[in-house]
Parts: C-alpha cells; structure tokens; sequence
C-alpha cells in the first residue's frame, strides 16, 4: 500500500501537470488521427496535412469544452449553460465512488468492487423503488437508504471475511462484481422479481415509480435532479469522516499503521469492517443517484463502470474531498462532452486515452518529474524503506 | 593494514551526513567510531565499504588511494565489515555461509564445500573462535553468530575490519569474549575499526577513540579518558551521567504475574512460568538480552498476546484475558520497544501521536468529532511539559530526531491516568540529552507512587533505574536481585548461569 499512500500524497502541482500532459497525449492522438491530416499525408501536402491535425486538436477540444462546459452557439444563457448541469449530474455518481474507493485507500483498502456493490444497492434500491408503495417523500427517503445500505451491506461482507479468514480484499471484491452483476441480471429477467412486465425485448427493470424519484430540479430544462445534493452531502461527510472524525482517524491510523493502531486498543479486523462499510455506502450513493432519478428502465449496464473509474476519481482526487470533487467534476466532463467531440468527427475515446494517461502520470511520479524538471526526489517512506533493505539498517535520523 | 580518509563529505539533500571527515587506523590498531545515532558514523562506513558515493574526499589504504563502486570493490581491497545485522542465511551451515559469493569450485563448477570447511576450521583454529563449520546457522547463539560474520571477513583476507554496533545484541559475556577477539585481530596486525555508542567498551578495548558528531569529527581521546569526559564530546555539553534518584519506598503490590506461560506461533513455550510483584513507588527492571521473552512477557500483558497459563492482576482486578482497550483504560502505560513499528504512526503529526490511545476520550475527542482546539492546546502543554523539540504541533512525527519521538511517546503515556507504568526499552536509539530528560520522567513517575516496570537490555539503564532486578532467560525469571549486584554476576544471571545459593 506504501505506493498507493505516495500516489494519494502527490502534491497539486504535480496533479495540474499531469492533467496538461493527459491532454497533451490526447492531442497526439488527436493529431495523427485527424482525417484532414491523413489525407494531407497521402497527397503529399505537409502544410496542409500539419494544418489539419491541428484543426482537429482545435475542433475536438472546443467541441469537448461546448459539450461539457459552456454551448457558445446556442440560443440564449438557459441553453449555453446547459451542457455545465449535464457535467454535474454525470460527475455526481463518479464523485460519490470515487469518495468510497479513496475511503478505502486511506484504510489500506484497495476496493475494486465499485461496481458490484452498486449492483447490490441498486437491487435493493430498486425493489423499495417499484415493488413498494409508499407516500412521497417517505417513499424516495426510503429508496435511497435502500440503495446506500444495500451497496454497505456487501461492502461490510468483503471486510468481514477479510478480518475472519485473512482473504484479500480485491480478490474478494473482484469475485463479488460477477456475483452481484448476474444476481442483478437473474432478477431483472424473472417476473416475480424486478423485471419491469411492460419491458419487450431484453429484460429491463422498472424506472422508479414517481413516489420514488429523486425530483428534478430544473424539469423539461436541465435533466439533473436531486441526486446533486446526496453527493454535496456526500463530499461534506467524507471530509467530516476522515478529518475530523474520531472514527476515522481511527481509520488513517490503521491504514498508516496497523502495528500502532493494535498497540493503540484498536481492533484492526473490526475497523477494516467498518471501513469497508463506508467504502461501499459511499459508492451506494453513487448507485442512488445513477438509478433513482431515472424515467426509463434500466439493465445491468446501468453501473456504467463507474466503480472502476471510482478508482481513478479517487487517485486523481488525491484522498482529499475537495481533489475529489474536481476529479469527478474534470471525468464527468469527459462523459458530457465525448458526444459533441463525435460530433464533429473526433472520436470521444480520445477521452479514455487522455484519463487513462493522467492516471498513469500520477502513478508514475519519476516519470512526470522526469517530463517537468520538477524538484529531485526527496526522501520518502517507500525511498527510505528501499535504501533500508538495501543496506539492512534502519534509515540514519537526519534530523537528529 | 592502514586504512586513512582524507576529508570525506556526503550530503543527503540539504541534510550534510559527513563534513570533512578525516581519521586513521594504524595496522594493528582498534579505534573506537563513538558517537550517537545519526551523528553519521554509519554513512562514513558505507561510504567506505561502497554503498555510497562520497561527495568529496578520499580513502587510503596503505597510502594507497583507493575507489569502491560496491561492497565487492571493497572486500577486494581488504575491507571486511560486520553489520549490526547479520547477513546470514540461516538454514545453511557455517560453511555454506561463510562461503556464499566467492564460492571454491573444483571440476565443472562443483561446489567445493570441503575446501570451505578447511577454511573456516583452519580461521577458527587460529583466533580460538572455536566455530564447527558444519553447525546450521541458526541453531548458533548470537554470539557464534557474529564470530560467523566475522569468519566471513577474514576468509576473504579483510585486512581491515569494520564492526557496526556489535555488542547490542550481545550478552556482557559474549561482549567480553568479542573484546578478546579483537585484540587478538589487532596483534596479528588487522587493523578494527569499532563503531558504537557505547562508552565503556570503547575504554575497553580502543587503543584510540574518535568522536563523531552533527557529521564532524570533534576530537580524539585516548582510552583512559573520563566517561563523563567522552559523554560530554559526543553529546556536546557537559553530561552527567549518574542519575539521582531518592531511596524507594515501595507500597502494596500493584501489578502481580503469576506462573504466566505464553505458546508462540511456532508452538515454543516462549514464557515458561513468569512470576513476580511490582509495588506501588518502585522499578522492577526486567534485566535479559534481546529474545529472552522479554517482548512476549509485554505484549501478554498489553492484551495482544492469549497466555495460555497463569493470571495477571492489576491492583486486585484480573486483567489476563482483558482486550488491548480495556487494559490501557485500566491504568496501564505502556512504552513498546520498538517505537517506529508500535508506538507511533510516523506519518501522523505530534498532535495526532498523542491522541493515538485516547482516540475515544478528552481532551482529544467531543461526541464523535475530534476536538481541534482542546487537542491543540492540550498537545502544546505536553510538547512543552516533556520538552519535545519541534516547530508546531503539526509536524510530522516521521520528522523528528529519535529522542523527541521516543518524547512524544513518554508524554502520551505519562500523562494519562496510570496505575502501572510499563516501559520497554525506553531509551534505545536516543541522544544523550533525551535519555537523561526519559529517565527523570521515569523515576518522577515512581515517586508518585506508580509501580513501574522497565524492559532493558542495557546495563546501565537497568542500574540507573532499578529498585529490583529480575533477570529473564529462555522465558524464565532466574532470579530477582538487589541493584547492589556486581555486574559480573548479573551478566553471568543473564547468561542464565544460576548460583547455587540464593540470595
């Protein structure tokens, strides 16, 4: 975990970097794959080849910043700030993962198991949603409980067999992504269960009955609803939770160091429980918000792998809920966008390639130094445990 | 051989480990490295044996320059050093070690194993180390372990040899006959170079002591100076090293173990029957060397080790099979012997590190929230009281020197509401100053009345602080003695030499 800890401790400089140099590898791509530069290439005109990569690089990236940002072309501010609400109610579920999966991490935790925890809290969820009748109000409160407690349920059961058989946790979480997806797909398809009876063709489950759902806010104007406010609340919690909390400095103590904590009357296997509790509830609110403010049915596929890029939310984020909430607002800009980029003929998986490579310069710390001059390496736990393997000694005190 | 350094630097960053650094050790000759931990002994020998590179300077052997790119340049050219640690593998035989790297091979690379026994029993036989070269490693006591090392060095023709820490985990005895085989080195002409902090067995066995500190190198004294006088140039003031401490009055009995025996994971009886008393207003030093029980005996008694006999009293209350939790809200302070690992978490700031077992209580916590302004004030009064020498509160306890982590630990445990203090290896791996600073601490705890325990394996500390000694070996208590006890008995106690006549 010792490089999970130095990733999640990089400094904002270093993450600003990365995201420029994300888009500069994006641009490349951009760039050799643009149309205008590929027919430029095969009629032999240079000038006219370079011109049209940089066009693309132009149009792509203005298309990304009118799909997810701000619509210049569009008729009056209501339609211009549109794409702005569609970013919001896209990064909403990617934050609320990304706060669970960096709980984890701060415990020492490496869930993966995003998605099939928000699986199992959509299950839950949507039974409450469609097969329950209650009063509005009460009925969308219970949904979403529903929703969070069923994710947390299966996220305590990861934490619980790790603390009481020694399994590790991402096998655990890997192995009950299958489990939950296909308990999810086997209940949507048998009609005492969850399948939605008006569905035809592939097996669906039902939208949430109105009593259920999570209200618009701006209806037949801006499709975010109040789902918004679950994750603001979210990202206020997860701030309380692990700085300022006692619990959770009881959870940083164990992912720093379990010996101390052990030493300290904590019990190790039962925080490692709790932890994983948090960790998938906060995914459930994900799940909440990705379910509860539909109209339309929905598949398995509505987890969107959000679980997964929970993972690079948080590592992007830092382990902080302010660098998480940019890094779901930049990735779910991402998601808005990537149309209008295909629009215009760009294709949108310059995207993936562009957040796939910003992870990788935040993983890869040598490297992105190497690229920016920035400072020499200074000691670290992970540098100084190295040398002390090396040289079979404790690091000398330098400060004494 | 002579072996000279000429102006050795090497810096870390900003942080300057090795200033100009010039010393020589004559063919023949023992000098004694004293200086405390991070003084930069250890960079100065790795530079020498290759590990580093120095920044500037030079290293001579026989007025010959020399360079090493590694350890295999170094031992080449005669350079043999002993770690702290041994560097043996454990399953193999003394002869398999002894030859590892530089292996004799006869027809078609065969190993020539009887070629490394000849070599080690004809090394054994001439420096009297009596080492069987057929002996797995690991069935040796520690002290024939280092004579192992040592072989090692002498079977690749170390004409010069560095000894890093060697006594820490040695008992007096062994300590004595490792003195022996240093001289005898020495008269055949290897020259030692002896590395510690330890003053009395500089005196003992350097022909010349240097002293090393903030990365300089202070002065060269030779081995009939004074104690205090060699204290006070490694620490850089006037020291004074006997502890004055007032007559115990000891109380009703606090904390009683009874017949405790604690099963390891290997299935070794690893306490085999520990009993004893400590009462209110006295310090019982439990006396052993390292892995004698000694950390069993302590984590039993925290609550993170099941015994699987005996009982356990803290003042009439059965605290046996109590959790970690429950025992340290029943009074029990506890100093665990390795800091770094068990007692704080580095990467915490001070204030977090004082509220490391209170994480449920005030002044550190209000309801579930952790109360920000109370915690700071509270950690700023125990920064000052116990004299923890940093910034702010909110440094980061990985930052600090050894003594003032070893602070903040004292400071957390002594100022929660105790019935019992246990401390182990309070002072290992800490300056001067701050052991001073400790073992005030320690017996001011004792005149409030408080029974406590200390777990040393040093010496001095257990005369400086013990009312009683109980000394441990192979999991049992052999004896529990009066301080007035010569050390040469109590070595041979902890020896597990038993007299016949009790006292």
């Amino acid at each position: 975990m010792t490089v999970l800890r130095e990733i999640l401790s990089t400094s904002a400089t270093r993450i600003f970097a990365s995201i420029v140099a994300g888009f500069v590898i994006g641009s490349l791509f951009i760039f050799f794959s643009a149309e205008d530069f590929i027919d430029g290439i095969g009629a032999g005109d240079a000038g006219a080849a370079v011109a049209g990569g940089f066009g693309a690089i132009a149009d792509g990236y203005s298309a990304l910043f009118r799909g997810a940002v701000l619509n210049l072309r569009a008729d009056g501010l209501v339609d211009a700030l549109k794409p702005l609400t569609e970013t919001i109610r896209f990064a909403g579920p990617l934050i609320a993962a990304g706060l669970g999966i960096s709980l984890g991490f701060r415990v020492g935790l490496f869930n993966i198991g995003g998605n099939g925890q928000m699986m199992f809290g959509i299950l839950w969820g949507t039974f409450v949603s469609t097969r329950m009748e209650l009063p509005f109000g009460v009925h969308v409160l219970v949904a979403v409980l529903a929703t969070i407690l069923g994710s947390a349920m299966l996220g305590a059961l990861v934490g619980y067999l790790k603390a009481r058989t020694g399994a590790h946790e991402v096998i655990l979480t890997i192995m009950l992504n299958y489990i939950s997806i296909y308990l999810f797909t086997w209940f949507i398809r048998t009609p005492e269960l969850l399948l939605d009876p008006s569905s035809t063709g592939s097996p669906r489950a039902q939208a949430p009955l109105e009593t259920a759902r999570l209200p618009q806010l701006f209806p037949d104007t801006y499709s975010v609803h109040a789902g918004v406010f679950l994750v603001a609340f979210a990202v206020w919690f997860y701030w309380w939770l692990m700085e300022r909390s006692s619990l959770g400095y009881q959870f940083r103590m164990v992912g720093y160091n379990p010996h101390a904590a052990r030493t300290a009357g904590i019990n190790v296997e039962r925080t490692y429980v709790a932890a994983m509790f948090a960790s998938a509830a906060l995914v459930g609110v994900g799940a909440a918000h990705q379910t509860l403010g539909l109209e339309t049915g929905f598949t398995q596929s509505i987890h969107a792998g959000i679980g997964f890029d929970g993972i690079t939310v948080a590592l992007l984020g830092g382990g902080n809920a302010i660098g998480i909430l940019f890094a779901g607002l930049l990735f779910g800009a991402f998601k808005a966008g990537g149309p209008q980029m295909q629009v215009i003929g760009v294709s949108a998986e310059v995207l993936g390639i562009i957040q796939g490579a910003i992870v990788l310069f935040i993983a890869a710390p040598p490297l992105i130094r190497a690229i920016f001059r920035l400072p020499a390496l200074k000691a670290t736990p992970a540098l100084d445990r190295l040398r002390a393997r090396v040289l079979r000694r404790e690091p000398e005190d330098v400060t004494s | 051989m002579k072996l000279e350094l000429r102006g050795m630097s090497k810096s870390f960053g900003s942080v300057v480990a090795n200033d100009n650094i010039s010393l020589t050790a004559e063919s023949g000759e023992i000098l004694g490295l004293l200086g405390e931990n991070g003084a930069g002994k250890s960079t100065l020998m790795n530079l020498l044996y290759g590990l580093y590179q120095a920044d500037s300077g030079e290293i001579l052997l026989d007025n010959q320059p020399v360079s090493f790119r590694g350890p295999g340049d170094a031992m080449d050219a005669g350079i043999g050093m002993v770690h702290q640690h041994f560097m043996l593998i454990p399953v193999f035989t003394v002869a398999e070690n002894v030859i590892l790297g530089h292996e004799p091979t006869g027809r078609f690379g065969a190993l020539d194993l009887e070629e490394a026994r000849r070599l080690v029993r004809e090394i054994s036989d001439r420096f009297g180390f009596n080492v069987d070269p057929d002996a797995v490693v690991e069935d040796l006591p520690v002290g024939v372990q280092q004579r192992v090392e040592i072989i090692k060095a002498l079977a690749r023709d170390a004409k010069v040899l560095v000894l890093d820490e060697p006594t820490a985990v040695l008992t007096p005895q062994e300590t004595d006959e490792l003195m022996d085989i240093m001289r005898q080195l020495a008269s055949e002409g290897t020259s030692i170079v002896f590395i510690t902090h330890k003053l009395r067995e500089v005196k003992d066995v350097c022909d010349r002591i240097v002293v090393i500190r903030g990365g300089k190198v202070v002065d060269s004294r030779p081995p009939d100076a004074s104690l205090d006088e060699l204290a006070s140039l490694m620490v850089g003031r006037d020291v004074d090293l006997s502890v004055n401490k007032k007559l115990a009055t000891p109380g009703e009995a606090v904390l009683s173990v009874s017949d405790l025996v604690v099963i390891d994971e290997r299935n070794q009886k690893v306490l085999d029957g520990v009993s004893f008393d400590v009462h209110a207003g006295e310090i019982l030093a439990i006396a052993g060397v390292q892995g004698n029980g000694q950390t069993e005996l302590a984590e039993s008694l925290l609550g993170l080790r099941e015994p699987a006999e005996g009982t356990i009293f803290l003042a009439g209350d059965d605290i046996t099979f109590d959790s970690v939790r429950e025992v340290l809200d029943k009074g029990v302070g506890f100093i665990p012997e390795d800091r770094k690992k068990d007692g704080l978490v580095g990467e915490f700031t001070i204030a977090e590190n004082f509220m490391l077992n209170g994480y449920h209580q005030a002044p550190w916590v209000k309801g579930l929230s952790i109360d920000m302004d109370s915690r700071l004030d509270a950690s700023n009064d125990l920064i000052e009281s116990y004299d923890v020498r940093t910034p702010s509160a909110e440094t980061h306890v990985k930052n600090l020197s050894g003594g003032n982590q070893q602070k903040v630990v004292v400071a957390r445990e002594l100022s929660r509401d105790l019935k019992v203090l246990f401390a182990a290896q309070p002072t290992r791996g800490v300056d001067v100053g701050s052991i001073e600073f400790i073992h005030e601490q320690i017996i001011a705890t004792r005149d409030r009345g408080i029974p406590v325990v200390i777990i040393s394996t040093e010496l001095d500390e257990v005369y400086a602080l013990a009312d009683r000694i109980a000394v441990m070996y192979r999991g049992r208590i052999v004896d529990i003695v009066d301080p007035s006890i010569p050390r040469e008995e109590l070595g041979q106690l902890m020896a597990g030499v038993v007299k016949e006549s009790v006292s």
